[in-house]
């Protein structure tokens, strides 16, 4: 049916170009922003370091030296070189706990966007679709939740589900899923009066083709944009769970938890508190440059659109 | 002229106040409440029934020792049931902006307090919705008192239902602290009854001044204190919950003493030159029950074996940074009748292992279960259990670790059929032997709502502490429990972790701290110089 | 007007009865018997258990429960807390005070800074300033202010001993509660040093609770004045010549305030969500640190009514914000 939306084009290009073309043009916006760039880039390597931990990490992230109870980092006077950045309270190497960490962030990120992503737009297309008191009903429930602080709220959940980070990753990504169904469903009512949908329900299509392959595809911009603030945010709030200790639990190398437990040493042993916390900004960081960088190059279209 | 005696006398005020002694306590918890008897933190006891209740008998302090208190002496029957207690008399209670008292401390406080817990008829048994009496229900004291009865203003007659060595040391204990009748009819009157636990009124050597939630609690001295009164004339409580804080205020001098510093600051706090660090074994006890009930762990031979692949000192050495004793005995050195005769069981993995093999056990794979919060008696469980299964992992046995939101974890490990060992542990309330070993171990409470986790009935073990308890010769009832420890270190139900030591660091400034076994904080013999 | 207000009014009934099935049907769910908990490591018998399970109201229907809650809510009766057996309400009256001191220290840090710094950074598109600022404000916006807050710790009390530990004033002053505004308070109280005592205790936890409020705003504003700079008024006002910080000041400033009013209103989510951290951190006597507490011992009636007053909360400051908008932007009121 989207071939339907180039039939003014002067030249008609099939899909594969005009898919070609589209990144293209994203990509030359995206380029623009320098810190975008310098985001992604972190963000890649961060995906490298997930993926390539156990070759990277120079220990297991469990393993305890008892004789080598908060080494300080190497650098530092009683560092060892076989501990680079230290050990923590049980002798745990920490460059290794921060590098499997990364496994961590990077899961519950896509974890919890991808259900709040999948829960949102299913729950925003019906709202949008159907209208009337289904969408009176879905969206007071959305006001419901939004009612309350996130990290409350899903504190409250993961005290119900049990901590641990499956149920922490449940908790926040049902605390984003409104953001997500608003959103949809605002896109879905602007696109409903435009031209292109009624001429594809003229055409007979089904409603669940009508709403995912012809309206669904033309609200994916700002979508995408929150998926990425969502990201950032799931990697914080998850932290923020473990460093409450109700999310990821001890003695996986979660960098919340990792901070929770380095607590008690904040005046003795500075590196087991400073370095998790760094892990999770520049990641957080890395993530919100490259969102922003997305924005910038999805925006212009929106406008034109 | 007016104005010159208003200067001269804010003049003389600021005199006073400079010469006012103010202690700093940098408490760890907001007490739940000030009456002490429906609670049963520690924390709320040392804001509420120490420095401001006494009770009919008081542990001398420093020790578990029972001493007079407001009653000056006792006569106990022949058979042990009857308890005359001759009360001390001048003894005055504390006033207030809202109550003056009338009268000194008389037998009729005495009734009130306990008749209010025990009987569910008194109108102040529910005077807040939803209060109960946890310690008194929990110490039994309701089976055990048949009456209490006033003979004249100053004597008061207990009579019990059976005779019981433990009685003296129980009512020294904070839920028994006494009361002001006179001030409950005042409430009562006034018709806010719920003022009885926010503003109390004691006879004790301070008096309660205000409580800001989750912050401040103020006192101040008792100068009518029966008792020696106290040196310093303002006590403060800063309720800082976190231990790194707590330090690091004690260290910048906004507060004079602190309970419960973090393990890993011990060595920084003995390297300070401006604090002192009085340290004592606590009253307590940390241990893995095993399900006796459960195969393999019904075999005292290989309950045993799992007991020597376990290193007790590493893991005194990395999760209490060596402040604990290695324990060896489920009750501590500290307490009486502690036998110190017993030889633990030796860290030998080969020996466990071939020990396990000669019982037929291998591959075994089994739970571990380990608490999520963090006790007096264990500051971190978790990490002990990661300690335990590497351990266990060199002598063939898989472990797997458990772990429960707090109050589930307290629920399941009751549970009979529980799959696993369960780490737990024990406080002592009142220096008594029994209230480790009877609450712990009994068959009695290996039942259902008992606290025998272990599910661990000997025969044998149990008679000798129904024996003891009847037995009010304290020799023979020490025999008694010498015995009953030999039978558990044979029987190994548990893999006794450690005792726990406690350390009170205090500025240098402080003088006449005495700490407590039972872990309380008082503040009425302590003086700060300036 | 007022009917736009009625209307709004309206709107929020639904929502708050969905907030209260929620709060009370979480908390109702939540693992962990109080009872069992309240006993610890004694454990409780099963008759004592039935006992106190019956005396808190546990063992009736959870609909027929629900419907108590809402009975003795309507009454303004927000149940007694398990652990202090004191009312809900007034534990919450007695920590809100430190909370929203907290909180409008922290908002008006941001604002003050936040705002400015958003202007002059759209007013100087391209800059070192524009750069250096929003990166500063992407980092703050990136801030795990849980760590953030530790590191200052360790700085500033910890190496400096420029500021104290935790709390929220000197012991050495004691005066009544008059506000349960410290800083109000302190100065009522006529006593020396009191004032800069409290000030001293609160700077450290509102820089860290404003930290994301204050990247939020100044982002926020820099967007809106950009949007606004380009509009077509603004361009013929500066066509006809007026001056730059009139033109600024009156036309692009007011407009672009709309956006950055409701965003800074719509902070008070994020700041309830902060003040959990922390209060946490710095042991501050407040809300969010009650909350964590409660939730941890399962205080059910603390925590259930905690929610439902912060939550209530935010709805009623989210309508306060709907109907500023509703005063600087007459349009959307006739729509």
């Amino acid at each position: 049916m989207s071939e339907q939306l180039n039939v003014t084009a002067p030249v008609r290009l099939t899909d594969a170009q005009i898919r070609r073309q589209m990144i293209s043009e994203f990509w030359f916006y995206f380029r623009q922003n320098r810190g975008a760039v310098v985001g992604l880039v972190v963000f890649v390597l961060l995906v490298l370091i997930a993926f390539l931990a156990p070759v990277l990490a120079p220990h297991s992230p469990t393993q305890q030296f008892r004789d080598a109870l908060l080494v300080p980092p190497v650098w530092q006077e009683g560092g060892r070189s076989g501990f680079l950045l230290g050990t923590d309270a049980v002798g745990r190497d920490m460059l290794s706990r921060l590098i499997y960490g990364s496994q961590y962030s990077l899961f519950i990120g896509v974890v919890v966007v991808s259900i709040a992503l999948v829960g949102g737009i299913v729950i925003g297309l019906l709202a949008g679709f159907f209208g009337g008191w289904v969408d009176n009903v879905i969206m007071r429930v959305m006001d419901v939740i939004l009612a309350f602080p996130s990290l409350l709220l899903a504190l409250v959940l993961v005290a119900v589900l049990g901590p641990g980070l499956t149920n922490a990753m449940i908790a926040i990504a049902i605390v984003y899923q409104p953001h997500f169904a608003r959103l949809t469903r605002a896109a879905v009512m602007s696109e409903m009066k435009r031209d292109y949908v009624t001429a594809a329900r003229v055409a007979g299509a089904g409603r669940l083709r009508l709403m995912f392959r012809t309206i669904l595809p033309n609200c994916l911009a700002p979508l995408i944009v929150q998926a990425t603030l969502s990201f950032s945010s799931a990697v914080l709030d998850s932290a923020a769970l473990g460093f409450l200790g109700m999310g990821a639990q001890p003695p996986s190398p979660e960098w919340g938890t990792m901070l929770a437990e380095a607590r008690e040493f904040i005046l003795r042993a500075w590196w087991v508190v400073t370095f998790p916390g760094l892990a999770i900004l520049i990641s957080v960081l890395a993530i919100n440059l490259t969102g922003d960088g997305l924005r910038d190059a999805l925006d212009p279209k929106l406008k034109r659109s | 002229m007016k104005k010159l005696m208003l200067f001269a006398s804010v003049l003389a005020m600021s005199a006073a106040a400079a010469q006012a002694k103010t202690f700093v306590y940098c408490s760890e918890a907001s007490p739940e409440g000030f009456d002490p008897a429906p609670f049963t933190a520690g924390g709320t006891f040392d804001a509420s029934a120490h420095p401001v209740f006494n009770r009919l008998t008081e542990f001398k302090k420093g020790t578990t020792e029972v001493e007079p208190g407001l009653a000056e002496s006792w006569d106990v029957s022949e058979d042990g049931t009857e308890y005359t207690f001759k009360l001390r008399q001048g003894v005055k209670w504390h006033s207030n902006d809202s109550f003056t008292p009338t009268r000194d401390f008389n037998a009729d406080d005495v009734i009130f307090s306990y008749d209010r817990q025990g009987n569910a008829e008194n109108p102040w048994h529910q005077y807040i919705p939803g209060i109960t009496y946890e310690y008194y229900t929990s110490m039994a004291m309701g089976d055990l008192i048949k009456s209490v009865e006033k003979i004249d203003d100053y004597t008061v007659k207990f009579t019990l239902n059976q005779p019981e060595a433990p009685f003296l040391a129980n009512i020294a204990m904070p839920f028994a602290s006494i009361v002001s009748k006179e001030y409950a009819d005042a409430l009562e009157a006034a018709g806010t009854q719920a003022e009885m636990n926010n503003t109390p009124i004691g006879t004790g050597p301070f008096k309660f001044v205000a409580y800001q939630k989750d912050a401040v609690i103020r006192y101040t001295k008792n100068p009518d204190y029966w008792g020696t009164a106290p040196i310093i004339d303002d006590l403060i409580f800063a309720i800082t919950p976190d231990a790194a804080v707590r330090l690091q205020k004690l260290k910048a001098g906004e507060c004079h003493l602190m309970p419960y510093p973090a393990p890993a600051d011990i060595d920084t706090i003995k390297a300070d030159p401006n604090l002192i660090l009085d340290e004592q074994a606590g009253l307590n006890v940390g241990y893995l029950a095993y399900n006796t009930t459960q195969a393999p762990f019904d075999n005292p031979k290989v309950r045993k074996a799992l007991n020597m692949a376990i290193n007790k000192d590493a893991i005194v050495e990395a999760v209490f940074q060596g402040a604990a004793l290695p324990a060896k005995n489920p009750i501590p050195p500290t307490m009486w009748s502690y036998n110190d005769a017993i030889e633990d069981d030796a860290y030998d993995p080969e020996a466990a292992k071939a020990m396990l093999e000669a019982e037929g056990v291998t591959g075994l794979s089994m739970k571990i279960w380990a608490m999520p919060v963090q006790r007096p008696y264990m500051p971190n469980a978790r990490r002990t259990a990661e300690l335990m299964q590497e351990d266990l992992s060199k002598v063939g046995v898989t472990v797997e670790i458990e772990s429960y939101e707090w109050g589930e974890y307290l629920a399941k490990s009751m549970e009979a059929g529980r799959d696993g060992a369960v780490m737990l542990g024990w406080t002592g309330d009142n220096g008594d032997p029994d209230n480790f070993l009877s609450v712990l171990l009994s068959c009695a409470s290996a039942g259902e709502g008992g606290a025998n986790r272990a599910f661990w009935c000997n025969e044998e073990f149990s008679a000798l502490l129904n024996d003891a308890k009847v037995t009010a010769d304290p020799a023979e009832r020490t025999a008694l429990y010498e015995q009953a420890q030999v039978i558990f270190k044979e029987q190994a139900p548990w893999f006794t972790i450690a005792h726990s030591t406690q350390y009170v660091p205090m500025s240098n400034k402080v003088s006449g701290f005495v700490m407590s076994p039972l872990g309380d904080f008082t503040f009425d013999t302590v003086d700060i110089a300036e | 007007m007022v009917r736009f207000i009625l209307s709004k009014l309206l709107y929020l009934v639904p929502t708050f009865i969905g907030i209260t099935i929620i709060a009370f049907s979480f908390v109702r769910i939540l693992p962990g018997d109080p009872v069992l908990l309240m006993a610890g490591e004694r454990g409780v018998s099963p008759e004592r258990h039935a006992e106190l399970t019956a005396l808190l109201g546990y063992d009736k229907h959870v609909v027929l429960q629900y419907f108590d809650f809402m009975g003795r809510l309507l009454q303004g009766d927000l149940g007694n807390s398990l652990v202090t057996k004191r009312p809900v309400l007034d534990e919450f009256l007695s920590l809100f005070p430190a909370t929203v001191e907290l909180g409008l220290c922290a908002i008006i840090i941001a604002t003050v800074i936040g705002v400015p710094v958003g202007v002059l950074a759209a007013i100087k598109r391209g800059s070192w300033f524009d750069q250096v600022s929003m990166t500063a404000a992407l980092v703050g916006f990136s801030m795990p202010i849980f760590w953030w807050g530790l590191l200052l710790i360790i700085l500033f009390s910890g190496i400096l001993g420029w500021t104290p530990v935790s709390g929220r004033i000197s012991l050495m002053y004691y005066f009544p509660d008059v506000t349960g505004f410290m800083l109000i308070d302190s100065i009522i109280s006529g006593q020396k040093g009191a004032f800069v005592s409290a000030l001293r205790h609160l700077i450290l936890p509102s820089v860290v609770l404003a930290t994301i409020p204050l990247a939020v705003i100044a982002r926020q504003t820099r967007s809106a004045m950009l949007e606004v700079l380009g509009e077509d008024y603004v361009r013929t006002a500066r066509a006809k010549g007026m001056p730059q910080y009139r033109v600024i000041g009156i036309h692009a400033l007011r407009n672009a305030m709309i956006p950055v009013v409701t965003t800074i209103g719509l902070q008070i989510g994020v700041l309830m969500a902060g003040a959990i951290l922390t209060e946490t951190i710095f042991s501050w006597p407040g809300i969010g640190k009650w909350m964590i507490d409660s939730i941890s011992r399962r205080d059910y009636p603390v925590v259930q009514s905690g929610l439902l007053l912060i939550a209530a909360l935010v709805m009623v400051v989210n309508l306060l914000v709907d109907l500023t908008y509703g005063l600087i932007n007459p349009r959307i009121r006739i729509k």
